[in-house]
C-alpha cells in the first residue's frame, strides 16, 4: 500500500517545480494515494527474467548525413514566443 | 456532408470552389458554437489558402488530392492563423513559427485548416472536461460528455462541420471520444505518421491519427499522413496502401473485454457486428489477452511518468504565461501552478514518484517489464489471429460531471484502449449502431504492427450493415 503523506506531496510538488497552494496539497493527497494503490497490483505480477520495455518499434541507430537541416524558422521568430525578451535573448528574473 | 472525395472533384471540377467549402464549414462552425468544440478558427488564413487553392484550378494546375477540403485539428497541433493552446492556461496565447508535419502533408495536398478542435488540457483526460476553456458537448446528446481527449474533434466530425480532424492518441483519445459520437477514428501503428510539431504527452504511446464521417475518407486522409520525417526519428518509412478488397479474415474476441462492467447495450451491440462478420464469411472465435487485467496499471504508471518529462519544457521561460515572480524558482513554481489543470498535476506528480530514486524500479520499471509481457501476448495471438475485434469504451458517453471528482473512475473508461497503444499496434473505432437512447456505440478492430490498412479495409466492408 502506498501511503502518501502531505510532506510527500510537497517534496514531489517541489521536484516538480510546482507551487501548490494549501488547499490542492489537501485534495493531491488523497488523489495521489488513491492511484498509486490502485496501480501497486502489478506487483502480483512475475516479471522474473523480462526484459523492460521502453519503446516499441525496435529501432536502430539510422546513420544520416552530417548536414544542416533548415527547420525554415528564424532566431527572431523563435525569440518572439518567449514571454520576456532583451538584446536577442530570452530575459529571466536573477539567478545568482 | 459530402464525403472527401466528392468535395474534391467538386472543388477540382468548378462545381464548387475552396473558398465556398471553407465559408461553409466557417459558417457550420459558428452555428454550432453551443457544443464547444472549436477553440479557435483561421478565417483570414484559411480563406486565402483557399483563394489560392481555386487560382491553381483555374490555370489547370494540379491543387492535390484534398484540394478544397476544410479541416480542424486538435488544439495540440501546432498550426499557422490562430494560437496553439493544447487546451491549456499557459499556452493561452501561445503563436508558433513551425506547423506540425501533418498539418504541412495535408497542406501540401490542398487540404485547409479552418480551425482548431477543444481537448482535455494537454490530452489529459477522457471526456473533454479537462480542457482550460470549458467542456465539449457531446454530438448527440449535450446532457453527456464528448469523450476525449480528441472530443472536439470527434464532436466537429459528427456535426458534420469539417469532414475530417486530426487527434492525437495516447491511451484512447482518438477512438473513444469517436465511439461516444458515433464517427471513425484512427489509432495508427506506433510510428506511422509524425508527431513533430505536436504538444508531446507520453512519446513512446502517442500517435496522431484521423477522425472522419467514413472509412473511405479516413484511408484517403491516412494515405496522405504516413511516411518518414527526419524531424521524427520515431517515423517508420511509408508502409500505408490502401486496400482494395479484404479477404476472409482470422479473427479473435477479446474475452476480457466483454466480461463483467461493460454496459450490456455495448455487449449486445458488440455482438451483433461480430454475427454480421460471420454473416460476411469471416472465421471468429474467442481469445484471451490475459493482461488486460493491468494495462491501466501499467498505462498509469508509464504514461505519467513521460508525461512529468515531456511537462517539464513549460516553465515560463522560453514560451507561454509567465507568473508574477522574484526569483527563478518562484517563476518555474507559480507559472507552472498557474499554468496546469489538476489533471496536469496529478500526472506530473504520479510521474515524479515513479521515476524517483527508491521507487523507479517497484514502479516505472516494473511496468516496463509488464508492457513486454503485454506485447508478448498480443504476439503470440497474432501468430494465429489477423484482427482482435472488441468494444471501444465499457460503456456509451456518460453525464457531464459524472465522473469529475473521481479520477480513477475516470481512468477507467480507458480500459479497452490503452492496451494498444502500450503494444503499439494499430486499433481503430467504426460506428456500431445506437443504444435503445440513441447513443452510439462503437467497436474496436486491432490488428499487427503495419496492418493498418487491412483493418481499415475491414472496417469498410462492413460499413454497408450499418447504412
Amino acid at each position: 500500500m502506498a501511503s502518501i503523506s502531505k510532506d510527500d506531496v510537497v517534496y514531489l510538488a517541489g521536484l516538480s517545480n510546482l507551487s501548490l497552494t494549501d488547499e490542492e496539497v489537501e485534495s493531491l493527497q488523497g488523489d495521489l494515494g488513491n492511484i498509486l494503490d490502485y496501480v501497486g497490483q502489478l506487483s502480483s505480477l512475475d516479471t522474473e527474467g523480462v526484459e523492460p520495455t521502453y519503446q516499441v518499434n525496435d529501432l536502430e541507430n539510422v546513420d544520416r548525413p552530417d548536414e544542416v537541416i533548415d527547420y525554415g524558422v528564424t532566431r527572431e521568430e523563435l525569440l518572439a514566443t518567449a514571454p520576456e525578451q532583451k538584446d536577442n535573448q530570452i530575459k529571466v528574473p536573477k539567478v545568482i | 456532408m459530402a464525403n472527401i472525395q466528392n468535395i474534391v472533384d467538386a472543388v477540382s471540377s468548378g462545381s464548387s470552389s475552396a473558398v465556398q467549402q471553407v465559408q461553409d464549414a466557417l459558417k457550420r462552425a459558428n452555428d454550432k458554437k453551443d457544443f464547444n468544440a472549436i477553440l479557435s478558427l483561421t478565417e483570414e488564413r484559411a480563406l486565402k489558402r483557399a483563394e489560392e487553392i481555386d487560382t491553381k484550378i483555374k490555370n489547370g494546375e494540379n491543387a492535390g488530392r484534398l484540394a478544397g477540403v476544410p479541416f480542424i485539428a486538435k488544439d495540440n497541433f501546432l498550426t499557422f492563423g490562430s494560437p496553439t493552446t493544447a487546451a491549456s492556461k499557459i499556452l493561452e496565447n501561445f503563436e508558433t513559427p513551425i506547423q506540425a508535419t501533418s498539418v504541412e502533408k495535408l497542406e501540401a495536398e490542398g487540404a485547409i485548416c479552418i480551425g482548431k478542435a477543444n481537448l482535455d488540457a494537454f490530452a489529459h483526460g477522457g471526456s473533454t472536461e479537462n480542457s482550460a476553456y470549458g467542456p465539449t458537448k457531446n454530438a448527440v446528446d449535450t446532457t453527456r460528455v464528448a469523450g476525449g481527449s480528441s472530443g472536439g474533434s470527434a464532436v466537429a466530425v459528427a456535426l458534420d462541420i469539417v469532414p475530417f480532424t486530426l487527434g492525437s492518441d495516447t491511451g484512447g483519445s482518438i477512438r473513444q471520444p469517436a465511439s461516444f459520437n458515433g464517427v471513425v477514428g484512427v489509432k495508427p501503428t506506433y510510428g506511422t505518421v509524425s508527431r513533430f510539431g505536436v504538444v508531446a504527452m507520453a512519446s513512446s504511446t502517442d500517435v496522431i491519427g484521423p477522425i472522419t464521417k467514413n472509412v473511405a475518407d479516413a484511408e484517403l486522409v491516412m494515405d496522405v499522413l504516413a511516411g518518414k520525417d527526419h524531424y521524427d526519428a520515431t517515423t517508420l518509412p511509408d508502409f500505408f496502401k490502401p486496400q482494395k478488397e479484404i479477404s476472409k479474415q482470422k479473427i479473435g474476441i477479446i474475452k476480457e473485454f466483454m466480461g463483467d462492467g461493460v454496459d450490456t447495450e455495448v455487449l449486445s451491440k458488440t455482438n451483433e457486428y461480430i454475427e454480421k462478420l460471420r454473416a460476411d464469411g469471416h472465421e471468429v472465435e474467442e481469445v484471451s489477452l490475459p493482461l488486460v487485467s493491468m494495462c491501466l496499471a501499467m498505462y498509469y504508471i508509464i504514461v505519467p511518468a513521460e508525461v512529468s518529462s515531456n511537462l517539464a519544457r513549460y516553465d515560463g521561460i522560453r514560451y507561454g504565461v509567465r507568473a508574477d515572480a522574484n526569483d527563478l524558482s518562484e517563476l518555474y513554481g507559480k507559472s507552472r501552478d498557474q499554468g496546469f489543470e489538476a489533471e496536469n498535476k496529478r500526472r506530473i506528480l504520479i510521474g515524479s514518484y515513479v521515476l524517483s530514486s527508491g521507487y523507479y524500479d517497484a514502479y516505472y520499471n516494473k511496468a516496463a517489464k509488464a508492457r513486454t509481457l503485454l506485447i508478448q501476448q498480443f504476439d503470440s495471438l497474432f501468430e494465429k489471429y489477423d484482427v482482435l475485434v472488441g468494444p471501444v469504451v465499457p460503456t456509451p458517453a456518460f453525464k457531464l460531471g459524472e465522473n469529475t471528482d473521481d479520477p480513477l473512475k475516470m481512468y477507467m473508461t480507458d480500459v479497452m484502449t490503452t492496451p494498444a497503444n502500450l503494444a503499439g499496434v494499430p486499433a481503430i473505432s467504426a460506428p456500431a449502431g445506437v443504444t435503445k437512447e440513441g447513443l452510439p456505440v462503437g467497436i474496436q478492430l486491432i490488428g499487427q504492427r503495419r496492418s493498418d490498412a487491412a483493418l481499415l479495409a475491414l472496417a469498410r466492408s462492413m460499413e454497408a450493415h450499418y447504412e
